[in-house]
């Protein structure tokens, strides 16, 4: 399993073989707060790199979810839709959002590691 | 202009408040513990807010006073007992809404609370239709602290002793550190609850020391998510210059006695709207399942047709669901109508419903 990949719009993404797991980092959950609903794509659809590929809301406003590469959507996690507030409690693990068949390897190049994604959060935040 | 602070600012910084602008004040939209758990908090023990950023108006005069505030709002003024509260409105010709507000009886004439966003027009609007006759003072020198929640009544008796025998929209003048501070059981959570108006310089201990008894500071963003529960208004968002009290479904709030008169500001129209109905009236809004309409989602009827608009919606902690209110057209204003929002794109079902969401627990009748 490759390492973790961040991207600029706060979401985390595991690659295993072609299928990668996506979700958004412990940073974002806390800048918006409590999590009160979730919205992700549907299974069987295709997402393009930097797409929409979902919303979040917490009680104060709703940010939409992008995807950090391009790809068919195999999976959901239906867990955060029925409880959301698990995005709070686990985001970089079981509160996992959608999981892509990828369609090209090299559009994880584009994206940082961890060190480098938390420099960015750190400047962006402050 | 800068944003200006409130005396409880360094208490907010020492508490992890996250800070927004709201009416040119620094304000805490919430603590390190987050929304959820600060409106439950609230719900269950008891939440401190900071409402120094809005308006305390103090209005010197006696029976002539009486009269001529009888012509701007429709309250029944001259019956309304020493130390006693009622919820109006500042109203323009047509009815629409400048302000909405609670009027005391003091002992010196009236105490005003307004909202902070308001309270400088209102101010200006109120000198002008009093034509300068009483000593008005929009008091900069005071703070105003709510403490809201079941165990609120216990604790603040403890700093501040006889608050407990207030009824539900009353007060009085009591006694911290030796300063004159004005207590009134009310509130904007649909919580038991008090509000205290005390000396810019005595606010922060005064705070502390409620927060030693148990109590905890609680930022705007629960404030917006308990009133939004309790069924209460938000002015700007709920009210506006384009609503009347009527449309509001707030003519409870209008005097019966002084409707048989007619002779205040906006009387002609609430007479009218109160005899032949309104066009569109604010209502009660929940969705089905957990999708969450805001402010300016569009309505829709059965057949597809636009027929109102979300004013307020967010996430109700305790409801554990959506909840929202908006103004839809009179005739689908049932309650259990089926109706649609639009939330990005799709529509999604939910119904027309009674107020509040959550069921209000004020103490009435204490003595």
């Amino acid at each position: 399993m490759s390492e973790v990949k961040y991207s600029k719009e706060h979401e985390w993404i595991k690659l295993d073989g072609d299928v990668a797991t996506i979700g958004i980092t412990k940073h974002a959950t806390e800048m918006l707060g409590d999590i009160v609903f979730a919205e992700l794509p549907e299974k069987g659809s295709n997402v393009e790199k930097d797409g929409t590929a979902g919303v979040v809301e917490s009680t104060k406003a709703a940010s939409d979810v992008y995807t950090p590469v391009s790809g068919e959507v195999v999976d959901t996690n239906q867990a955060i839709v029925d409880d959301p507030s698990k995005i709070n409690q686990d985001p970089e693990n079981s509160a996992w959002f959608f999981k892509l068949k990828i369609k090209d390897q090299s559009e994880m190049d584009t994206l940082m590691n961890k060190e480098d994604y938390d420099k960015f959060a750190k400047e962006t935040s402050a | 202009m800068d944003t200006k602070k409130t005396s409880l600012y360094q208490l907010h910084q020492d508490s992890n408040a996250k800070f927004v602008e709201f009416a040119g004040y620094q304000m805490p939209i919430q603590y390190a513990e987050g929304i959820v758990e600060e409106h439950k908090f609230t719900r269950n023990h008891s939440g401190i807010f900071d409402v120094s950023h809005m308006g305390q108006l103090f209005i010197y005069g006696d029976k002539d006073l009486t009269s001529d505030l009888e012509k701007i709002f429709p309250l029944d003024l001259k019956n309304l007992k020493l130390n006693h509260s009622k919820y109006s409105f500042l109203m323009d010709k047509d009815a629409g809404i400048h302000d909405d507000l609670i009027i005391t009886k003091t002992n010196e004439g009236f105490l005003i609370i307004l909202n902070a966003a308001c309270k400088d027009n209102d101010f200006k609007i109120l000198k002008e239709l009093l034509k300068e006759k009483y000593k008005m003072i929009l008091d900069e020198n005071r703070s105003l602290i709510a403490i809201q929640g079941p165990k609120s009544s216990q604790i603040l008796n403890e700093v501040v002793d006889g608050v407990r025998d207030l009824n539900f929209m009353s007060g009085n003048w009591f006694s911290f550190e030796n300063q004159k501070v004005y207590i009134t059981r009310s509130g904007y959570t649909g919580e038991d609850g008090f509000e205290i108006s005390i000396p810019n310089d005595f606010a922060d201990k005064f705070t502390r020391e409620l927060i030693n008894k148990g109590s905890k500071l609680i930022g705007l963003g629960a404030r917006d998510t308990l009133r939004l529960e309790a069924g209460l208004c938000l002015y700007g968002h709920d009210l506006d210059k384009d609503k009347t009290p009527v449309e509001a479904n707030l003519k409870w709030a209008i005097s019966k006695e002084r409707i048989s008169k007619g002779d205040f500001i906006g009387s002609d129209i609430i007479i009218k709207q109160l005899n032949n109905g309104v066009s569109k009236i604010r209502v009660g809004i929940k969705p089905e399942g957990r999708i969450i309409a805001r402010e300016k989602t569009k309505i829709f009827n059965q057949s597809d047709v636009h027929i109102g608009e979300i004013t307020s919606g967010t996430f109700g902690p305790s409801v554990n669901g959506p909840v929202a209110m908006g103004y839809v057209e009179n005739e689908f204003s049932k309650k259990n109508t089926k109706v649609f929002l639009e939330v990005r794109g799709k529509k999604h079902p939910a119904s027309i419903c009674s107020l509040p969401f959550y069921k209000k627990s004020y103490v009435k009748g204490v003595n």
